[in-house]
Parts: C-alpha cells; structure tokens; sequence
C-alpha cells in the first residue's frame, strides 16, 4: 500500500507548463532520490507535495484518498513533513523550542496556560535519541552545526506520526563530516517506516542512501528505477538530456 | 527497545546536565540587565556617600524612582516590539494624546473611570492602527510609527485646542489618589514593578512570549511552522501604545494637568532605556528587568549629575554615552558567542 501517489500531475505558471503529467509513487520506508537540473521541476513538484499550491490538473492520493491541500499546514495535517533547504530554525532558541515551534506543548488549566518545558525537553531528547544524533534540546541553535540544525529540523518532522518527509537539498551546505550524519538521519526516518524525498544535487548522496531514483527534465519524468539498476552516469545523463529516458 | 539505547539516554542526562551547570553562571554574567543593576547600585551607592545631604535621603528616593516609573512602564512595551524586530517611534505622542482625551473627559465632569478607559481604549487604537499598517500592509515599522508620531501629536494638540487642562472636575481628588498617589513610593512605582513582573512571566512561560522570540529570530521561519505571525506581532504593538497610553494615566495623576506636548521625545528614552537594558534591536533577544534596569540607569543618571551640580546640558552626553556603551558592549556579547 503506497502512502503517497501522484497521479497525471500538471502544474501551469501562465504559458510555462513546469510540470507535465508527472506519475510518483511512494511505499513507506522508502528513500526517493529526486534528481533534475534546475529548473526541471523538482521544486514544483515537491512544493505541490507540501501542499503549498495545489496541480492545475492531476490528483494526489493518500492512503484515505484523494486529497486537495491550499496551505502546507493542511499537508502537514495528513502526515506530509518538509525540511526546507533553509532548515526554517530560529536561531536564538533551544533545539527543544525549535522543535515545538507553532506546537508548543502546555500546561496549566483554562486560560492560565503555560509551557510545559519539562514535556518538551523530554520528547526532543527522546526524538534525538531515535535520530541518533547528539543535538541536546536545551541548547541554542546558533552554536551548533550543520548536521545537528539537520536534526532538529528533521526532529520536528517527527513530532506528530508523519508518513512522507520531503528533505530539500539537506546536504548543498555542510562539511563532508556532516554529510554522513544526515545520511544517517535519512536511514533513522526510513527506518521508522517513512518515506522520504531527497531532492538532491549530489550524486554520491544519492546513491549513498536511495532505493529509487526519479529523474526530472523539462517538466517531464524521464526515470524512475531502482538504485540498483541505475549508474550515476546514467542518472547525469538522464539529467542532461545525453540519454533520452530509461 | 534494543538494550543498546540505554547507554546513549544516561550520557545524554549527564551531558545536559553540565551544561545547564555552566549556562547557569554563564548566563549570570552575559546577562546585560544583571550589569546594569549593578552600575545603578554603584552610582547610587556613590553619590550617597558623596553626598548624603542631597542624594542620600529617601525623599530623593522615592523622586528617582517615581521619575523612572513612567519611561519604564513603556520601556515594557517598546521591549516586546523590539524583540520581534520591529520599532515603535510612535509611543511619547501616544502618550500625548492619551493624556488630553483622559484630561478632556475629567474635566468635562465624567468619573474617572470612563476617562482611564477612554484613554485605554485610545492607546488599544493606535497600536492596532501600527499593527494593521505593519503587518497586514506590510510597511516598514520605523517609517509607521514615525507617522503615527506625528499624527498622534497633531491630535493632542487639535483636541485640546492648544490649551493646557488643569480643571479635572469633580472626581479630580479620587482621580489623583489613585493613580498620583504614594504608599512608601508611588503607585507608578509599584504599578512598574507589577507589570516587569508579570510581563517576565508572560515572556518566559508563555507561548505568546516565545513566538515573540521566535518572529524576532526568523520571522520566515516562524511563519512556515505555524506561529500565527500576523497577530502576534499586532499585539506586540498593540500592548505597547498600551503600556504608553496607561503610564500616561500615572504621569497625568501625578502632575495633575494635562498639556499636549506631554511625553515631547520620550520615545527616545524609551528605547535608550530598553536597548540599554540588554534588549536587542535586530531582535530576538531582551526581557522585561533590562526594561526596568534601563530607564532606572538614564534616571540615576540625570539625576545625579542635577544634584552633583553638573550643568543640566550635559546630560545628554552622559546618557548618549551609555547608550553607545551599551550597543558596544552587546557587540562584545555577540562576537563571543558567534
């Protein structure tokens, strides 16, 4: 049973068609390398996913059903995370608050609500221990590194029961060492039954920790095979436009 | 659960652990409002001993700290704006027009309680006319405000007809007990003291405080996690045309006369008294003590040098100069953090 399936999805700007009935389907834990040039539609795409437009024509089916989303909280709502590119962090908070932000848990009776920062300690701790990772939730997200922002912000995904996590280019700006520990990330998410969408540059990463990969060009998908199958020659090919479709 | 996540929990306890050990004396110390109490606690110490005819008496006391009450009440509020990034210019000439609807109503003989609301209800309408500009429109919070400085002034002064209120009709006596009165020091004093408290408390267990925060950190960031964006920031300013138009209340039952150039260039001592407490101006960063610290420091200040026989001109050095001094040091807090 897939948890998420696209279905003839189209999207318009205008004149431009940034996506042409574009098919995807999504088993839980499973990692989907989305790879294309820019400007090929991966954006569009994922952005249609998070909910933060709906396709001009096309469905998007979800265990339930069909659904239709206007506004990521709505895609939120049905267990479709996103990591954005930029994390979304507050720099001048604790990984804990980062992780509660917009859902923070509280105490107290009737309107004399206060935040429970004993309830949200805990359950980041413990969303960092799943992940693995040695962010500590009481501390500030402008000292810590590239890796440890990947796992609050992958922390927060984890929050309510997500099914899909859309990560946008997790690894464009960290060092190398860090690169291994958001791979790792993505192996606890899949792990823990989600599926996951790595829109990605690179290659290595790709093929590091994908099972499928689903290649984009043009508005058009030209693949989508397993890893196995595939080469990074052939997926930069595929890219470019040297090889035709596979 | 495999046994081999045992491990990783308790040396993770530990670690938090040290941590918050270290933070607690690190804190203590990288906390700007914690210095300026002590530089209040010294100069006041200091000029008592120097001279403990003039300064050292509890009349100076309770003169120091009334005059400081009325900046510190809307230093609160200035600080709730600045943590979100924004800026209120606005708030000396809402305290200008507030003041002149209170007086007007008092003196056309209405009780008092209809004046303090009337001039509630003023300082609620110019925050929501801030708040609406700014967030619903999107215009800048500096040049806003900066309008409203000017609109809310030319108010005060069309509303009063130029003319200084000092009749406050029959309910003036009940009117300046309450809010000019003093037990040990004024009320504006104690007013000051309940409201730093309570709006600590808000700022640091509330989730309104701690969107606050957050819009002042990434705003963008705020607004793809669901902080509703929009109306806090309009409460932000909302409940600081609040703070002015009620420390307008406190100054007028204190001076017990209305004028329309009431709180003429406060907004600048308002936001020296609130950047000096620790507060940031890029934001995300302050709390309500360093409001209150703040404006006693400009006061301990100015006052000091009028007794110590200074040339009154020179105050504004003094006090520009420790608003540059704090700016500066902020700059030394940032780096060492980076």
């Amino acid at each position: 049973m897939s948890v998420l399936q696209l279905h003839n999805v189209s999207k318009n700007f205008g004149a431009i068609r940034a996506l042409n009935d574009v098919n995807l389907t999504l088993e839980p834990g499973e990692v989907l390398g989305l790879m294309g040039d820019n400007g090929a539609g991966k954006s569009t795409l994922v952005k249609i996913m998070a909910g933060n437009f709906p396709p001009s024509s096309g469905q998007i089916i979800l265990e339930e059903g069909p659904v239709v989303f206007h506004k990521p909280v709505e895609a939120r709502q049905k267990g479709i995370e996103i990591v954005y590119q930029d994390l979304a962090l507050c720099n001048n908070l604790t990984a804990a608050a980062n992780v509660f932000l917009g859902r923070e848990l509280k105490t107290g009776f009737g309107p004399f609500r206060i935040l429970d920062f004993k309830a949200m300690y805990d359950r980041s701790a413990e969303l960092f221990n799943e992940l693995k990772s040695e962010t500590r939730p009481r501390d500030v997200v402008r000292r810590m590194s590239g890796g440890q922002r990947q796992a609050v912000a992958i922390a927060r995904t984890r929050l309510s029961n997500s099914k899909v996590v859309l990560l946008d280019e997790p690894t464009a700006a960290i060092s190398v060492r860090q690169v291994a520990e958001v791979l790792d990330l993505i192996r606890r998410l899949r792990d823990q039954g989600v599926a996951v969408v790595l829109i990605s540059h690179r290659m290595p990463d790709v093929f590091a920790v994908c099972d499928r990969v689903f290649v984009m060009r043009r508005g058009n998908k030209v693949a989508e095979k397993p890893i196995s199958q595939s080469s990074p020659e052939e997926v930069t090919g595929l890219i470019t436009g040297a090889i035709h479709a596979a | 659960m495999p046994p081999d996540t045992a491990a990783p929990i308790s040396s993770a306890i530990s670690d938090v652990v040290g941590i918050k050990e270290r933070t607690a004396l690190q804190r203590l110390f990288s906390n700007q409002a914690i210095w300026v109490a002590l530089a209040v606690a010294l100069i006041m110490g200091l000029m008592s001993l120097r001279y403990p005819e003039q300064y050292g008496t509890l009349e100076n006391f309770y003169n120091i700290t009334r005059n400081f009450s009325f900046i510190g009440i809307m230093a609160l509020g200035m600080t709730a704006v600045i943590i979100t990034g924004g800026i209120d210019l606005s708030v000396g000439s809402v305290m200008g027009v507030v003041g002149i609807v209170v007086g007007l109503i008092m003196h056309a003989g209405e009780p008092w309680w209809w004046a303090v609301l009337a001039g509630l209800g003023t300082g609620v309408l110019c925050g929501l006319f801030n708040g609406i500009l700014i967030t619903r429109i999107g215009l800048s919070p500096f040049v806003t405000t900066l309008g409203t400085l000017s609109i809310a002034r030319s108010a005060a002064v069309l509303l009063s007809q130029n003319k200084m209120i000092y009749q406050f009709g029959p309910w003036a006596d009940q009117f300046f007990d309450i809010f000019g009165g003093q037990y040990i020091v004024a009320n504006s004093v104690w007013l000051l003291i309940i409201m730093t408290l309570a709006f600590a408390f808000v700022l640091n267990t509330s989730a309104w405080g701690r969107h606050l925060f957050a819009i002042g950190g990434n705003e963008q960031a705020a607004q793809l996690t669901g902080v509703p964006v929009v109306r806090v920031k309009m409460q932000a300013y909302i409940f600081c045309s609040l703070c002015a138009a009620i420390a307008a209340i406190m100054l007028l039952g204190w001076q017990g006369s209305a004028i329309n150039a009431l709180g003429t260039g406060y907004e600048l001592r308002v936001i020296a008294s609130t950047v000096i407490g620790g507060t940031n101006l890029i934001g995300g960063e302050g709390g309500a003590f360093g409001a209150f610290v703040g404006a006693a420091l400009i006061e301990v200040i100015r006052n000091g040098l009028i007794l110590a026989g200074v040339d009154s001109n020179y105050q504004g050095i003094f006090v520009g100069g420790f608003i540059i001094l704090a700016v500066l040091l902020e700059r030394v807090r940032g780096r060492k953090r980076e």
